[in-house]
């Protein structure tokens, strides 16, 4: 398994030398770091190359990187159902960049592609219809950005009053509560309870 | 001209006077969120040609809870029983799925009997789904005992799902490196039985609904699926075999111990509404015959029924004398275990198509980012393609026969 995916990585790289970054087999599944550049050159490449077949498109997503200039890596999951593997292609993309839309190639990427642009906020150049898909209609944010609360911003109830729905900003009623269940030695990130004392100078009260 | 019905438009701007009839515009409604041929909460906004779909626009995400959110922020086992809340129609077959990806990264083997148990369970999923999708399809298509004569059956499956785990739906049975508890031998021989009789209650359907005139007078011929449609709108499950393609992951990239079982896969051949209905029950029908192989297996293997280490719960009589024991399984229940970092994706042939949970773990206890494709998400993207130029009756049965479930589309 791994070494006919090692090969169809070099084949995949002799073919499109400037697409490919780099190419990976862990747990084996291939995945390849692609150029954001040559991203659709690339996806009709395996769609129509004999040897590669990946004509079916079975996700695309994304993953949160804040401490990275480019924040993002959006990730594209390709099935050869006639060739029977599959390929990952991984894309680094920076906040203000467009990437791509590849719902020509494949249109089942119009939905996947919407989903991104509502958890992640990428934007995708070319798509026909990019509304938000999950989230409510009016929604702010991009939930899936890790630096989006848990709890959101806004929450919602029926007003007995006013009898309709009503949008309020959340009111918490206790806090949010992280554990932490790293161990001290572990290297927790956070001065222990009563260790504020250790740096006080002995004398000095 | 004689009997030219195009407008005119004269120099001063004028046009002919149009009747009533010829003043018609396409008629937009909507369809849902509170249909009940809608399964679940989906609003189709369709904009209708007479009774002629000429547009459907799918509003999803009513059922939207954040699970990809949430999962960040617990541990890999708390994370385990939101499978259970995606497609709640076959809930064991998404754990199974979480489980795989955990068990990949972290390189856990699992032991035999678990993995027997597995797949027993989740072909009974397998069986669940299709009783509920095949009977309520065709209540939405007119007929009304079917649901009545399915649902008595998932009742008695949930029974053994209750007698498994304690619970009817929401199982978390399916752990990393296992299942939770083993089966109680009874419990083996009491599903082998049901498995002898099941076939008895699909043979009544099968003869209510096969060659019931009403039935393939609403099924045959709609939403035909082709093999190219297949590719572009990256179908699965029984929407890719009833086009005749026999792609079925448990056969193409076998999972757990399905190589060894012996079991064929259903093909249709048109593609259309009612293959799709015939591939179901056969599914069900081999599904029931793994389901007795299964259950002759664990006749004789005994055993462990899950790897024990540090993914897995320590057994109860060592924590009674064991500190260590009782360490771990205070820790793995409170903090969790660390899963090492790296990224997979694992699939498998859930009842409704490819389930999927690509998992990227950065070697603490939680994961760094979970998600998950859910096979109905892709099926209903394609309702604006399939349903164009059909009745408005026939959106029903497509919706019916493509098998959605809200619980895994919002996620």
């Amino acid at each position: 398994m791994s070494e006919a995916l090692q090969e169809l990585a070099a084949f995949i790289g002799l073919k499109q030398p400037d697409a490919v970054q780099s190419s990976a087999v862990a747990f084996d599944e291939l995945t390849l770091v692609v150029n954001l550049a040559n991203l659709e050159a690339l996806v009709e490449f395996l769609r129509d190359d004999p040897a590669c077949r990946f004509s079916s498109l079975v996700d695309i997503t994304a993953i949160d990187h804040p401490e990275r200039a480019a924040r993002f890596d959006v990730v594209y999951h390709f099935l050869s159902m006639y060739r029977n593997h599959r390929i990952r292609l991984k894309v680094a993309v920076r906040e203000d960049d467009m990437v791509p839309s590849i719902h020509e190639l494949h249109p089942s990427a119009n939905w996947f592609e919407r989903e991104v642009f509502d958890m992640f906020g990428i934007l995708f150049s070319g798509h026909p219809d990019l509304r938000r898909i999950l989230t409510d209609y009016g929604f702010r944010g991009y939930p899936l950005r890790k630096d989006f609360p848990t709890t959101g911003y806004t929450e919602v109830r029926y007003d007995e009053a006013l009898k309709r729905v009503v949008y309020e900003p959340v009111k918490l009623v206790q806090e949010y509560r992280q554990f932490d269940f790293m161990s001290p030695w572990e290297g927790a990130e956070y001065i222990l309870p009563g260790d504020q004392k250790a740096d006080a100078k002995p004398g000095a009260k | 001209m004689d009997g030219d019905i195009r407008k005119n438009t004269y120099d001063d701007g004028s046009t002919d006077f149009e009747t009533g009839e010829q003043r018609i515009r396409n008629f937009n409604i909507n369809f849902g969120p509170q249909h009940p041929a809608a399964h679940g909460v989906l609003r189709l906004v369709l904009e209708l040609d007479g009774e002629i779909v000429e547009r459907c626009d799918p509003h999803i995400g009513l059922l939207h809870r954040g699970t990809e959110k949430l999962m960040e922020s617990r541990t890999y086992l708390q994370n385990l029983p939101y499978f259970d809340r995606l497609d709640y129609v076959a809930p064991m077959n998404q754990e199974h799925a979480w489980c795989l990806a955990i068990e990949r990264l972290t390189g856990t083997e699992v032991p035999r009997r678990a993995s027997l148990i597995r797949v027993l369970y989740s072909e009974i999923g397998r069986v669940l789904n299709h009783l509920l999708n095949v009977t309520t399809q065709a209540m939405d298509v007119g007929a009304l005992t079917p649901p009545l004569w399915g649902f008595e059956e998932r009742e008695k499956l949930m029974v053994f799902y209750e007698r498994a785990c304690g619970a009817r739906l929401h199982a978390a049975y399916f752990r990393p490196g296992g299942v939770h508890v083993d089966l109680p031998d009874q419990l083996v021989e009491d599903i082998d039985q049901w498995a002898v009789e099941f076939p008895k209650v699909l043979d009544d359907i099968d003869g209510l609904l096969t060659e019931n005139r009403i039935f393939k007078q609403r099924n045959a011929d709609i939403g035909i699926v082709t093999e190219a449609d297949i590719q572009k709108w990256g179908y699965s499950g029984v929407m890719v075999r009833g086009s005749g393609l026999a792609w079925d992951l448990r056969r193409a990239q076998p999972y757990e111990c399905y190589d060894e079982f012996d079991f064929q896969i259903p093909v249709g051949k048109n593609g259309d509404c009612y293959d799709r209905y015939l591939c179901r029950m056969e599914e069900m029908r081999q599904s029931t015959s793994i389901i007795r192989q299964a259950c002759a297996k664990l006749r004789v293997e005994k055993g462990d029924v899950l790897a024990r280490g540090k993914i897995t719960p320590p057994k109860r009589g060592d924590m009674k004398t064991s500190m260590e024991a009782l360490i771990h399984h205070f820790k793995l229940y409170t903090e969790g275990f660390h899963v090492p970092a790296g990224e997979v994706y694992a699939a498998v042939e859930a009842p409704k198509g490819e389930f999927g949970v690509y998992l990227v773990a950065d070697g603490t206890n939680k994961p760094y980012r979970a998600k998950i494709r859910a096979p109905g998400f892709l099926h209903l993207q394609s309702m604006d393609y399939i349903c164009k130029g059909h009745q408005l009756a026939d959106v029903s049965a497509i919706i019916g026969t493509m098998d959605v479930v809200f619980g895994e589309i919002d996620r």
